[in-house]
């Protein structure tokens, strides 16, 4: 289906997937901060928010109505048009990257088929990084524009830890392409679905682009922008209400691209074991539901494991961080490549 | 010179680092299927020994008479001076006594004030009180518009501390 041929179809087509796709994320990031806080308190033997609604299942509403009816302050020091548009630049990346993430099998619309992702980009991954890495602007452009010292050093070290972490996880999915040998991510589920996913294929890379995703969400153990204990609040110091909430849905739209990423790249998509394409093509449009909670499972599980590991791991100290990124996860990356590409040798010659 | 504490080598295993989190990842996954131990604080409440120090309060014996006998040894002792005690007198014209006329006590406060915002819970006014008429109950919510809340009177002490029963009867057959 094309522009050209049906033009309403694809249009309503396409905005309905942009509406499903933005509201299932949204109130994912709701949930997942109320996720955040449960599993934190089981995890120290607390309860969690348990007041608004049953299992304090309302939580998030409240909370998203206490930021809207909040004074939005702009403090008297600060560069008033970065600071107003930092706390978007932070979030619009995390949510224009869902658009070339592939989250179902196929779906026939009135004869038509409809593959289940906003833009299926022949080089859907390199628009993905070039987009997600924009999010540092954000941090850095709050950090600047705050003007006072807690919120520039968060800027600081978030520039230059997302940069560091940005070469990993580049390097470390180059082994995965030199093996499909396409940048689209439709094709790199597809042949997982067929074959075998990829973290078995590329467990080392698997392992890289876990640690760097934590590290360029800004999340424990690498969430030295932010880090409470010694910069206050970090780059969102001076913010507060709206502002302060979008930085905080920024955050969790940004696990969520992760996660949906990693799932997309190393755990099959859609995938559930042992079935094929064909299987979820006999499913008819059914196939494209029970490919879209399968997606949506393994997304969940690690937006779990994220919080998992927040309330595990303390914070690493600057140094190394920068050990850690430089001087192990880079030349591990690198000799990763290097190994892909001679196991690939035949295939290529 | 202080004393050096070498730091301990690492094995090779543990150097590796990620095994280590997937040992700490997993303290923290039993860690939460283990019973809260918070208490849900309007409901549920914490249940405290008899020896709790909370606000003191004055006791009424078996049959509802005051036993404070307004001896002033409690405003004589407390450390932060938070007790003031005007006696009052059982009998006779100025009669303070609130049931009937007991003619072996002779005086009964006339107004008790204890000052919550100086009282420091101590338990020196329970440790002298010869009549084991006041004691320091387990209430310890204590909270006020003003400050004059919170000075507590004669009525609000018995309020709190309510009728005591236990096995000594001074005045029975007397």
């Amino acid at each position: 289906m094309s522009f050209s041929e049906e033009p309403l179809l694809y249009i309503g087509v396409n905005l309905a997937k942009i509406i499903i796709v933005t509201h299932v994320v949204l109130v994912v990031c709701a949930y997942a901060v109320l996720a955040e806080r449960k599993v934190s308190a089981w995890m120290q033997d607390r309860v969690g928010p348990n007041r608004v609604g049953y299992f304090g299942l309302l939580q998030p509403i409240a909370d998203a109505l206490k930021f809207f009816f909040k004074e939005d302050i702009v403090p008297g020091h600060v560069n008033k048009a970065l600071f107003v548009l930092a706390p978007a630049i932070a979030l619009m990346p995390s949510l224009i990257v869902l658009a070339v993430i592939p989250i179902a099998p196929p779906v026939v619309v009135m004869g038509h088929t409809v593959p289940m992702v906003i833009a299926d980009l022949d080089i859907g991954i390199l628009f993905l990084f070039a987009i997600s890495s924009l999010a540092v602007y954000g941090v850095v452009l709050a950090g600047w524009a705050s003007n006072s010292k807690y919120p520039l050093l968060g800027g600081v070290r978030a520039s230059a830890q997302m940069i560091s972490y940005e070469l990993m996880l580049g390097l470390s999915v180059v082994g995965i392409f030199m093996a499909t040998g396409t940048l689209r991510l439709m094709d790199i589920v597809n042949l997982q679905v067929d074959g075998v996913w990829n973290c078995f294929y590329h467990p080392i890379a698997f392992i890289i682009f876990v640690i760097a995703a934590f590290a360029e969400t800004n999340r424990l153990p690498f969430d030295l922008p932010e880090a409470e204990t010694e910069l206050v609040a970090g780059y969102h110091t001076e913010y507060g209400s709206m502002k302060f909430a979008m930085f905080f849905i920024g955050e969790y739209a940004a696990m969520f691209g992760f996660s949906a990423l990693v799932a997309v790249l190393f755990l099959g998509g859609w995938d559930i074991p042992f079935m094929s394409s064909e299987t979820f093509a006999s499913l008819g449009n059914w196939g494209a539901v029970v490919g879209f909670i399968s997606f949506m499972t393994k997304v969940l599980a690690f937006m779990f494991l994220y919080i998992w590991v927040r309330w595990t791991i303390p914070r690493f100290r600057y140094d190394q961080l920068m050990n850690l990124g430089w001087k192990v996860l880079l030349p591990i990356a690198l000799v990763n490549v290097i190994i892909t590409g001679l196991f690939n040798l035949p295939k290529g010659s | 010179m202080g004393k050096v504490v070498e730091r301990k080598k690492l094995t090779w295993f543990q150097e590796l680092y990620l095994p280590q989190v997937v040992q700490g990842l997993g303290m923290t996954f039993k860690q939460m299927f283990k019973k809260e131990i918070t208490l849900q604080y309007p409901e549920e409440r914490q249940q405290f020994y008899d020896d709790y120090r909370g606000a003191p309060g004055l006791v009424k014996d078996q049959e509802g008479r005051e036993k404070c006998v307004s001896c002033q040894l409690c405003e004589y002792i407390c450390p932060p001076k938070a007790i003031v005690i005007k006696p009052g007198e059982i009998g006779g014209p100025d009669n303070v006594a609130e049931t009937e006329v007991n003619e072996n006590v002779e005086k009964a406060p006339k107004e008790f004030f204890i000052d919550m915002l100086r009282c420091i819970y101590c338990g020196y006014c329970e440790e002298v009180c010869p009549e084991e008429a006041i004691f320091m109950t387990s209430m310890y919510e204590l909270n006020g518009q003003t400050r004059a809340e919170l000075v507590h009177d004669k009525d609000r002490l018995y309020e709190i501390g309510g009728t005591r029963v236990d096995t000594i009867q001074k005045w029975k057959g007397k």
